[in-house]
This record gives C-alpha cells, sequence and structure tokens, in this order.
C-alpha cells in the first residue's frame, strides 16, 4: 500500500501541546527558497528523524527552531516559547542545540566543553549538581577515560560525541541535532541512537535528528519527517515512510524495503 | 558513581603558587635595581611605583590578549596587532593638538575611544574579507596599525610632536613616580571584571552558534570585551607607552600548558605577564647600566621573534 505525501502531512499538524511547532517558516538566500513555508508539529516527546536529499532543507529548518538563524517569515514555538521573541537564557534551558559543522578555535578539555552544557543553569559556577551532570554525561558518552584529553588530540569521532555530551548535559526537554553520527564508527553510532531513544522513553526528553542513513531513522525514530525542496514532503511513523514508492519519490532513486527481523531496511544499491 | 575532584577549580594548583613566588621575586628584584642608592625616599617615590607600575600593566596587556583572541577567535591577535594600540596614539596626538591643556583623563578617554573606533574598524575589516584565513587576521591588523600609525607621524611631524609620540609608543618605565601611575590601577579593576566575567569570555570564544545555544548574547559578550581592551590599551599607552607582542606571548604560552578556558587560564596569564615584564625591564635596566634599554624595545625583540615561530609553526596546521 502506499500512503500519498497528502496524508502523511496530516499527522504531524494541529497536535494538541506539541513539543515544537512551525507555523509557515520560511528561509531564502537571495531568490533561492531554502525552506519553503513550513508548517509542522512535533510530539511532545520521543525521537523525530528529519530526512530528505542534500539541499532539503533540514539543517535551515533545524537552525531556524534551534534560533541559530532567523527566519524570513512564520513562526516556530518551542514547549510554548517563541524562539524569536523569547529571551535567549530562558530558551537555554528547554532546548539545546548542535549544528553539523563544529570547529573550536581554543583548546578546552572534554571535561571543560561538557561542562559548559551546564552554563544556561550555572553561568559558569557550576555546583555539585552540575558536576555531577557532567560527569553522568561523559559516562553516558563513553568519554571518562578522554575527559582530561584537549579536543585538539581526539579524534572526529571522539570529539564529536563530547559535542553530544556537552548538548544532553544542557538537560533541556528539546534536543536538535544535526547529523549527530558524523564520524562515529558502527558501535558508537549505534550506542549514540540508542542513548538517544533512552532519553526520549526514559526521560521524555523531544529529539530531533537530522539523519542521512534511512534505515537508521527506520529503526531509532519514533516520527519520520522527510523533506524536499525546502518543503515537507511526508511525515509519519517509520511503518507509513518507510514506503517504496514515497522513499523514491524523495531521494528520486528506485528503493526497496524489506523487513528483516521486525525492521525495516530499505536498499537501494545498484 | 563518582564525582572526581577539579583541583583547578577550587583551589589553585601548587604550580600556579610557584608561579605567583617567582613573581615576588622578580619583583623584589625590580626594586634592587637602578643607579641611585637605595633609601626610603628612592624605594617610596620612584621604585616601588614602578613595580606596581610593571606588574599591573604587565598583567593587563596580557588578559587582554587573551580576550581579544578569545574574542576574535584569532591565536595571532593583541592590541599591538590589530591597530588598537596605534589609535590610542592617534587620540593622545589628536587631543594633545586640540587641546594642549587638558587633563590626563581627559587624554586617557580620547585614546580610549580613538581605541574602540580602531578595534571596530579591525574588525569590520575583518568581516569583508571574502577568505577568513587564520594568518590573514592579523596581517591586516598590522596594515591597519600602519597605516593608523603613518597618520598619527604625519600629525606629530607637522606639529612638531615627534618627540612626545616617540615617548607614547615605545613602552618605558623609567619616568614612572609616585603620582605618575595611579591611573594603572583602574585598569587592575577591568583586568578583575575579566575575572569575574571569564566563563562568558570562553563561551564566547566558542563562537556564536555555541553561545545562542548557551543562552549568551555574543554581541554584547564581544562589545563589552573589546571595551575592556581598548580601556586598558589606552591607559598602558597614556601611562608606560606601548609593550608590542606581550598579549600576544604570553596567552600563547598559557594556552599550550593549561589551554584556553579562561577560568583556569587568566591567573595564568596575568602571572605571567607580569613577570615577563618585570624581567624585560630588569634585562633592559641591566644591558647597558648605568642607562636604560626601554622594556618596549626588550619585548619588541622578544615578541617578534616569538611571533615569527608562532607563525611558522602553525603553517602546516593552518593550511
Amino acid at each position: 500500500m502506499t500512503v500519498t505525501a497528502s496524508t502523511d502531512l496530516r499527522a504531524c499538524v494541529g497536535i494538541d501541546r506539541p513539543g515544537i511547532r512551525a507555523e509557515g517558516v520560511t528561509k531564502r538566500y537571495g531568490r533561492t527558497v531554502v525552506v519553503d513555508d513550513v508548517h509542522l508539529d512535533l510530539p511532545l516527546g520521543g525521537v523525530t528523524a528529519l530526512i530528505g536529499p542534500n539541499g532539503a532543507g533540514k539543517s535551515t529548518l533545524l537552525s531556524i527552531v534551534g534560533r541559530l538563524l532567523a527566519a524570513d517569515g512564520g513562526r516556530v514555538t518551542v514547549a510554548g516559547l517563541d524562539v524569536a521573541t523569547s529571551r535567549s537564557d530562558e530558551l537555554a534551558k528547554a532546548m539545546a542545540v548542535l549544528r553539523q559543522e563544529n570547529h573550536l578555535d581554543i583548546r578546552l578539555t572534554v571535561r571543560e566543553l561538557v561542562t559548559f552544557g551546564r552554563y544556561p543553569h550555572s553561568k559558569g559556577r557550576p555546583t555539585g549538581d552540575d558536576l555531577v551532570h557532567v560527569e553522568k554525561a561523559l559516562e553516558y558518552l563513553d568519554l571518562t577515560g578522554l575527559a582530561d584529553r584537549f579536543l585538539d588530540q581526539l579524534s572526529g569521532g571522539q570529539r564529536q560525541r563530547a559535542f553530544v555530551a556537552m548538548v544532553l548535559c544542557q538537560d533541556t526537554d528539546v534536543v536538535l541535532l544535526d547529523e549527530p553520527l558524523n564520524n562515529l564508527d558502527l558501535r558508537h553510532a549505534v550506542a549514540m541512537m540508542g542513548r538517544l531513544r533512552d532519553a526520549a522513553r526514559e526521560l521524555g526528553r523531544t529529539i530531533v535528528v537530522v539523519v542521512h542513513d534511512i534505515n537508521v531513522a527506520s529503526c531509532y525514530a519514533d516520527t519520520i519527517v522527510a523533506m524536499r525542496d525546502g518543503r515537507v514532503a511526508a511525515c509519519g511513523s517509520p511503518a507509513q515512510i518507510m514506503q517504496p514508492d514515497l522513499l523514491e519519490d524523495i531521494y528520486g532513486l528506485p528503493v526497496r524495503v524489506h523487513e528483516i527481523d521486525d525492521q525495516l531496511i530499505a536498499t537501494y544499491y545498484g | 558513581m563518582t564525582v572526581t575532584s577539579h583541583p583547578t577549580r577550587t583551589t589553585p594548583p601548587a604550580a600556579l603558587v610557584g608561579g605567583v613566588v617567582g613573581l615576588l621575586v622578580l619583583a623584589a628584584a625590580s626594586t634592587m635595581v637602578g643607579v641611585a642608592d637605595l633609601s626610603w625616599e628612592v624605594l617610596w617615590v620612584s621604585r616601588l611605583p614602578r613595580t606596581v607600575a610593571l606588574v599591573l600593566a604587565g598583567a593587563a596587556l596580557a588578559v587582554c590578549g587573551l580576550l581579544m583572541q578569545l574574542l576574535v577567535r584569532n591565536r595571532f591577535v593583541e592590541p599591538s596587532t590589530v591597530g588598537t594600540t596605534e589609535a590610542a596614539g592617534l587620540g593622545l596626538v589628536v587631543i594633545t593638538l586640540l587641546a594642549p591643556g587638558a587633563p590626563l583623563m581627559a587624554k586617557m578617554g580620547t585614546a580610549a575611544l580613538f581605541a574602540l573606533a580602531g578595534t571596530w574598524l579591525f574588525l569590520r575589516v575583518v568581516r569583508l574579507m571574502p577568505v577568513r584565513e587564520t594568518i590573514l587576521v592579523p596581517l591586516i591588523g598590522l596594515m591597519l596599525g600602519g597605516v593608523i600609525a603613518a597618520v598619527t607621524t604625519f600629525l606629530a611631524f607637522h606639529r612638531d610632536l615627534l618627540q612626545t609620540l616617540n615617548s607614547w609608543m615605545t613602552g618605558d618605565f623609567s619616568g614612572i613616580l609616585i603620582g605618575r601611575y595611579e591611573l594603572l590601577w583602574l585598569v587592575a579593576g577591568l583586568v578583575v571584571v575579566a575575572f569575574l566575567a571569564a566563563d562568558r569570555f570562553t563561551v564566547a570564544g566558542m563562537g556564536e552558534t555555541f553561545s545562542t545555544n548557551a543562552g549568551l548574547d555574543h554581541r554584547a559578550v564581544v562589545a563589552v570585551g573589546l571595551t575592556i581592551v581598548s580601556v586598558v590599551s589606552a591607559v598602558v599607552v597614556v601611562t608606560v607607552g606601548v609593550i608590542p607582542f606581550l598579549g600576544l606571548v604570553v596567552p600563547n604560552v598559557v594556552s599550550t600548558l593549561v589551554g584556553d578556558n579562561a577560568r583556569r587560564g587568566l591567573p595564568w596569564v596575568a602571572v605571567l605577564g607580569s613577570g615577563l615584564v618585570l624581567a624585560c625591564d630588569i634585562v633592559g635596566r641591566l644591558v647597558r647600566y648605568p642607562y636604560e634599554i626601554p622594556v618596549g624595545t626588550v619585548m619588541g625583540v622578544l615578541g617578534a621573534a616569538f611571533f615569527l615561530v608562532l607563525l611558522l609553526r602553525s603553517a602546516p596546521r593552518a593550511s
């Protein structure tokens, strides 16, 4: 059965008390419209995966929701707070955001970096409670042994884990991560997605990730939002989105979907 | 789960205590060097003020170097490599021409305003650059500083102020007497502010995205930080003259030792900054005893060599 995009879209608008709500969000660079009138409600709690081809507007949308980028039109609310008008330090206690490219010019140790995740709460004077959060986040991402190393002495994957640890340490209800699996090997990628799913299920966090691998989205997300050309092309549960026709339509190449060990796995290689 | 202790956060590490002791020894030595026979009067009127001025100016300039490096996010910037110092000098010449009898505070204020404008101009130019190559940033700054210095020299030359200008542009503590250095205590106050806001500066040093995520107003922190840098530069130029490269050498050494977390690094930067200026001043007083070589000259030679090493060492990393 093929689910058409239009029916799917209804799954993601008009939710009662959404964790994140985007209303008519638009972003242009010159004449190019990168995000085109996006209306989207994401439920409170759970993992949402943003998928789609390059240039679909995923990262731009995530940056707008995370108030790292101002929209040209529309409105975004996170946990009821308008991201364009609310105080940034209040938002920092409700939402944490990590971009895809993270380059630090300054030398910090892993523990120092993660401790800065507590900045919105501690304003630079970490209490014992903050330090407990820091150690927990380090342990959570398998970084305890690397805690006193400088970031410039780590591999790309280790650094990526340190950045995610920092963002999780911020202890916010909403967490936005752009390509958190960048540079991670299989074991750490699987561990990271497992941790994110646990945080969503056990702690009720609302986690939004941009991922490239649709099978990661299929196996770990509660909701998948598929974007194409700056618009939401489809939105729904993995079972609703993991449809050959729909995926082919989004990515522009033939995709087969198989059920393997109760998981929906897409294959698309020649 | 156990929480490991963080000695750097609660108590200063033993090494830092050692650094402070070393600084005190240097300071004591500094009061002992000189042509005049040591008497209580000489000590009180000349030697002690000179040593205090060295300690304050050294700490403040080094701290300013670190602030600027965090806020501009470039390892090679400090007030004397981006035009801030030169702009302060221009301000001094302008106020001297317009109001020769202006009180010291008015001169300092004008110099600070010019320093701020110079720093702002530098940031504008850097933002306009199509490529933000790490090494290009200080080169632009040095060129900008060169242009400002040329304008200053031109003005001074026409109005017969070259000698006065020269005394401002070369850091020299030999003229420090009681009653002629106290403005530097203002600088000490600004260093304390930098200590209190250390974490803000570190977060700002992580860049705009991280700052926004942490709920920090990046622009405001940059504005406050660069104002501190400008005022300190102006005060130091007015009271002792330019001490080039100090803000470059010290923070870079500290960065390799303890990293760039300002809360951890600032005490080191302040102590080593004071120590280095004290040492350079003592060297300058001994090399051609009983004559003096200005500290700015000693530091210029040392700092330029260090700057070169730093540029060469970073070249493979930057590519």
